[in-house]
């Protein structure tokens, strides 16, 4: 996919500490990245690099101790509180590792969650989170709880429930880490075909390098700081 | 978001049952305890209420409680009635007694002398005979409790049940005989002993002779009187204590209460199933917010407010407390139903719904609360942690 110019996320400089017992550890020792829109994104790098501290902020639940991060144009750590809510339940979707599903909700019902959130009534959210089931091909699995359910497919239940509310950001951390690598590249051609488009940005924190191709560009990531935005895996 | 925390809330079954166990256990003790304890206290003056027509009960200042029988001279009682506003004055007879039954085996009776001309003062409810059979010679009314435990004849063959005293046996009150004329339903007494009503002239011969035989005057005012004005008239008077019905009752009641450990055993009691209860909801409900702190995370990060989340644990709490608070209740009112008819005391009135609710919701309020600064404190980053 040809990344379009407009920026979806700008951080610039941004610094995030830690206190572990008494220590300060840098977990982003001054960040700066631009994610535009249309675009995959790939955050890679070892484990404690900052990767999963650097889309916490970006998706406005951490802030940072200092630098900015606007998301498309909005500075999130500025934001009152409630701002900072509704532009998340509006402009951000998620995809976790864990999946994190509702365990005791059914697909339909974890997929509207986020429609719910923004004050869709239920009948209507759970009527377009069964639409959006069919387009992830879960479309007749919809009564079934997690439990019902295998990785994968609860995998596409995450995705679903990230797309429910058209959100333009999508943040998705190790999403094929708890996938065998025929489901992971499923999912993640999935993730790109329904996903993607050019209102949208993805960021993908990874350790998986067998989804590196996906990526539109890689972010390399060590000790806090990115080392190397390349937009091929060959170059990383 | 309503759908979603009961979702979350009987999803898991076992916890699920497990908080409203521990809240229908509070709720139980909370009721049924203080209904015992109730009903107890309400039989320390049941012999009060259950006489219903005088308005005025006139005895020895020094007495305390209804049982604490302190005689007057027999004048005492024409004193009363020359009180301007008394329309009428009757004397009582209320002393213990010794029986002596068939098998030659003694009981104690709670025997209450009636004024033999109006014989006010009787039993609330003949079940046999009538009231008016005690002015025959020697005759007793006899309490359906005591005819059927405590005065019941000998089992006619080894091993059997007692036989019921019935009309026309005879007992043996201070080696003097009575005859049974009839037998009454009274309300239970808090020593549980067996009554026997009989005339005010055959009670004094039947108790040991002293010089003051007379324990209570019982008195009806003029119609249009103002009771608490005559009370103090009557006390001005004769120098008598004189209560009207609810004064007596309420004297009676504190006795108890400041002079038995009742109020301390059934306190502890239901101190202690509000604490075993609050700990056991508090620490499930507690436990399971734990549990569900991820999603509520997820919520979070979703962009729930922390309004929205505290609404979610109060409406959890709400239907648990109220769920458990019903079965509390209902078990209670089930225990009260088969006890029914069993010497135990139980009374079951509107306040202690009040109160066990106020406690069941105090417990749920408790609960909520820890779980709530729990989740209101939670960072969201905690949904990308693996």
């Amino acid at each position: 996919m040809q990344a379009q110019t407009s920026a979806a996320v700008r951080c610039k400089s941004v610094v995030k500490t830690y206190d572990a017992g008494g220590d300060k550890v840098v977990a982003l020792g001054g960040i700066d990245l631009e994610i535009n829109m249309g675009e995959l994104m790939m955050l890679v790098g070892p484990s404690g690099c900052g990767k999963t501290t650097l889309i916490s902020v970006i998706a406005g639940i951490l802030d940072q101790d200092a630098g900015s991060c606007e998301v498309f144009g909005e500075d999130l750590m500025h934001m009152r509180s409630g701002q900072k809510l509704k532009f998340r339940a509006r402009n951000i979707g998620f995809v976790f590792q864990a999946f994190n599903l509702l365990p005791s909700l059914n697909a339909v019902e974890n997929v509207s969650i986020p429609l719910i959130i923004n004050g869709v009534k239920r009948q209507i959210a759970e009527k377009k989170a069964a639409k959006v089931l069919e387009q992830v091909g879960l479309g007749s699995r919809g009564k079934s709880l997690p439990s019902q359910l295998s990785g994968g497919q609860q995998q596409r239940v995450a995705i679903a429930r990230a797309l429910v509310h058209d959100p333009r950001l999508i943040v998705c951390d190790e999403p094929t880490s708890a996938l065998d690598h025929e489901t992971g590249h499923t999912v993640m051609d999935l993730l790109k075909e329904v996903a993607l488009h050019q209102d949208r940005a993805l960021v993908i924190v990874t350790h998986d390098a067998r989804i590196f191709g996906f990526a539109d560009r890689i972010a390399r990531m060590d000790d806090g700081h990115i080392d190397k935005v390349v937009d091929s895996v060959d170059k990383l | 978001m309503n759908h979603i925390a009961l979702k979350m809330l009987m999803g898991d079954r076992g916890k699920y049952l497990g908080i409203i166990m521990g809240l229908t256990f509070a709720s139980l003790i909370m009721t049924q305890q203080p209904a015992i304890f109730v009903g107890l206290m309400t039989r320390s003056f049941s012999f009060i209420s259950d006489l219903g027509l005088p308005d005025i009960w006139v005895m020895d200042p020094k007495v305390q409680f209804i049982d604490d029988v302190k005689p007057l001279q027999d004048t005492k009682l024409y004193r009363v009635r020359g009180v301007a506003g008394v329309k009428w004055a009757m004397p009582l007879y209320k002393g213990l007694l010794k029986a002596r039954m068939a098998d030659g085996t003694f009981q104690t009776c709670n025997v209450i002398g009636l004024d033999d001309a109006t014989l006010i003062g009787g039993p609330p409810i003949m079940l046999e005979g009538k009231l008016e059979d005690l002015r025959r010679s020697d005759g007793v009314i006899v309490d359906i409790d005591g005819a059927k435990d405590k005065l019941a004849k000998p089992p006619l063959t080894p091993g059997g049940k007692p036989v019921p005293l019935k009309i026309g046996d005879s007992l043996e009150l201070n080696d003097k005989r009575a005859i049974v004329v009839g037998i009454a339903k009274t309300t239970k007494t808090f020593q549980s002993q067996p009554v026997v009503y009989t005339t005010y002239s055959r009670a004094i011969r039947y108790a040991p002779r002293e010089r003051k035989m007379l324990s209570f005057v019982l008195v009806k005012a003029m119609p249009g009187t103002d009771i608490p004005t005559l009370t103090r008239r009557i006390q001005e008077a004769t120098g008598l204590a004189a209560y009207s019905q609810k004064e007596f009752m309420d004297l009676t009641w504190n006795y108890f209460m400041k002079n038995t450990g009742i109020p301390i055993n059934f306190g502890i009691s239901v101190t202690l199933g509000f604490i075993v209860g609050a700990a056991i909801a508090g620490q499930t409900f507690y436990n399971f917010t734990l549990e569900n702190l991820r999603q509520f995370g997820v919520l979070k990060a979703m962009g729930t407010s922390n309004w929205t989340l505290l609404r979610m644990i109060l409406l959890q709490a709400i239907l648990v407390g109220m769920i458990g608070y019903g079965l509390g209740v209902g078990l209670t009112a089930l225990f009260g139903y088969a006890m029914r008819n069993t010497i135990m005391a139980f009374k079951f009135p509107w306040q202690l719904l009040v109160f066990s609710g106020a406690g069941v919701t105090l417990i749920c309020i408790f609960a909520a609360l820890i779980s709530i600064r729990k989740v209101i404190k939670l960072e969201p980053a905690i949904v990308f942690k693996g």
